[in-house]
């Protein structure tokens, strides 16, 4: 469904991807890991194009992406940002129905509303949050919001940034539950980026590490374990010593 | 090559400067075809309307009053030089509708509206908020730049009107109470003195001021670096383009009325 093909992105001198091919089936889920600062978050934001790629291609059911309709593209598209990146000027019973309230097929204030409440539920936030500015909310709870936005559409595909970072372990769990659930029975696509390796074994149908600017390693989850590539071991048992250099 | 060396950092300077214009003229030619399209965000609209127009009117008003007092004393205090004490209400009608209203208004619309204008967009870039509306389908130019642009164009005139009712205000009553202008006398002289082409022309100016300090605020707003440096940056340089720019602009319009 979503095939990247030769993608690379550099900031200045700074090489960030160089050259990242990957394919994402429709309908599964896919866990990109890698170290900080590798560029996963750049990645999804070259699929959405948020940042333009200076060379490679991106493909969304085999169109060129950056030729496709635009609204049209995004519309198909949750996105959870790393930073949650919530309207600070508005509550966020309206962050959360941002998309419900707008276009043609928008719904009215109080289906919005109901719709929004019930999104925050699933991300266990309880009702009396729906009036309160994201300011006025501690971080894991703004990251909740987040993701309740990036759903609240019911969109086919859904980038997670980092879905459970700054979330308790319960928590946690109930959102890997979540973004499950969302693959399995609505049919959605999911691509998640985290750190956490208890998440990726709940969340993933397939793994994609990022090293070097390139995917150093892809495969189904359960391959992951003896892939026999000497960095994704050392990721995932999280050593100092490996090929991974650990900057001390 | 040390001896051209100021020269090309020169150059550079000017080929800045004149990269800068040229995006700025084509973001504001994107801003005005965004207010001309739809989708229109008119909760966005009236805030804009709320936040440029009424609640300025505190500092326009102040600014004004304190101006038309003064204007009253110097032209008082000049016009003595050479007997000419009585030309008060006129001067002051004329300075404050044609030149000294809109100038002020504007300058502080510059510092108020355009600072904060140039202060939330940049800090909703710094916090991906701006990524976050595009992925929600929402255009940036459309949900933030153009309500506030034309709110802007909308409403600054008003402001200017009431700059220069007030300026007078203050004109008047600082003739009457201190330099021993007859109420009626003075009014009287300032009303049939002003033409109507002076209160146009005051507006017009007021139409292209707010039009610049809100598009200003916006374009550093969206060009902003990362980071609390990038929004402070971003503020910094909006107030600083958009003052020149206004003084700049009435410096052409004036010239420009002036030859019709
Ligand atoms: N807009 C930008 N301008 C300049 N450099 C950028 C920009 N966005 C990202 N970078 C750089 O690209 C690199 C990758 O950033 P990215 O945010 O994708 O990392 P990441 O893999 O998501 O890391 P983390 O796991 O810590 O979130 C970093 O070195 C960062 O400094
Ligand atoms: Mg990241």
């Amino acid at each position: 469904m979503i095939g990247l093909d030769g993608v690379a992105k550099a900031f200045g001198p700074n090489r960030v991807l160089q050259g990242v091919d990957l394919d994402i089936d429709s309908g599964t889920s896919m866990v990109i890991i890698g170290g900080s600062g590798t560029g996963k978050s750049v990645l999804l934001k070259c699929i959405l194009g948020l940042v333009t790629p200076d060379a490679g291609r991106i493909m969304l059911d085999g169109q060129d992406v950056s030729r496709a309709d635009r609204d049209a593209f995004l519309a198909r598209f949750g996105m959870l940002f790393q930073g949650a990146a919530l309207f600070d000027s508005l509550p966020v019973w309206q962050n959360v129905a941002f998309r419900l309230l707008q276009g043609r097929n928008r719904l009215s204030k109080s289906d919005a509303r109901d719709r929004a409440i019930a999104k925050l539920r699933r991300v266990g936030l309880t009702p009396d949050v729906a009036d309160r500015f994201p300011a006025e909310l501690s971080g894991g709870m703004q990251k909740r919001v987040g993701l309740a936005r990036a759903i609240a559409a019911e969109p086919e595909i859904i980038f997670f940034d980092e879905p459970t970072t700054g979330l308790d372990p319960i928590m946690a769990g109930v959102i890997n539950d979540l973004i499950r659930e969302i693959v399995t029975e609505m049919g959605a696509t999911a691509m998640t980026i985290t750190h956490d390796m208890s998440s990726v074994r709940a969340i993933a149908d397939r793994v994609a590490m990022l090293h070097n600017g390139r995917i150093q390693w892809t495969g189904p989850v359960g391959a992951m374990d003896d892939s026999g590539d000497p960095y994704l071991t050392q990721f995932i048992h999280g050593r100092a010593d490996g090929p991974i250099e650990a900057v001390r | 090559m040390t001896l051209l060396s100021p020269l090309g950092a020169l150059g550079g300077a000017v080929l800045a400067a004149l990269g800068a214009v040229g995006r700025a003229t084509l973001f504001a030619l994107d801003a005005l075809g965004h207010i001309l399209r739809p989708p229109f965000y008119g909760r966005e609209f009236a805030l804009a309307l709320l936040q440029i127009g009424w609640l300025s009117l505190p500092v326009v008003g102040l600014t004004a009053v304190f101006t038309g007092g003064a204007l009253a004393l110097q032209i008082y205090a000049g016009g003595a030089r050479f007997n000419a004490e009585a030309v008060v209400p006129q001067i002051v009608a004329i300075g404050m509708v044609r030149e000294l209203g809109p100038v002020l208004v504007g300058l502080m619309i510059a510092a108020r509206v355009t600072s904060s204008i140039a202060a939330e967009i940049a800090t909703m870039k710094v916090t991906e908020q701006i990524d976050a509306l595009v992925t929600l389908s929402t255009h940036p130019m459309k949900y933030l730049v153009a309500p506030r642009v034309l709110a802007a164009l909308l409403v600054v005139p008003g402001l200017v009107a009431v700059g220069d009712v007030i300026g007078i205000a203050g004109g008047y009553a600082v003739a009457t109470l201190s330099l021993g202008f007859t109420p009626a006398v003075y009014l009287r002289n300032t009303v049939d003195f002003l033409e109507m082409w002076d209160v146009l022309s005051s507006l017009i100016k007021g139409c292209a001021f707010g039009g610049i300090a809100a598009l200003m605020g916006c374009y550093f707003g969206m060009m902003s670096g990362r980071g609390a440096q990038g929004v402070g940056r971003a503020t910094k340089g909006s107030v600083e383009a958009a003052a020149v720019l206004i003084l700049a602009a009435n410096f052409l319009l004036t010239g420009v009325f002036f030859s019709l």
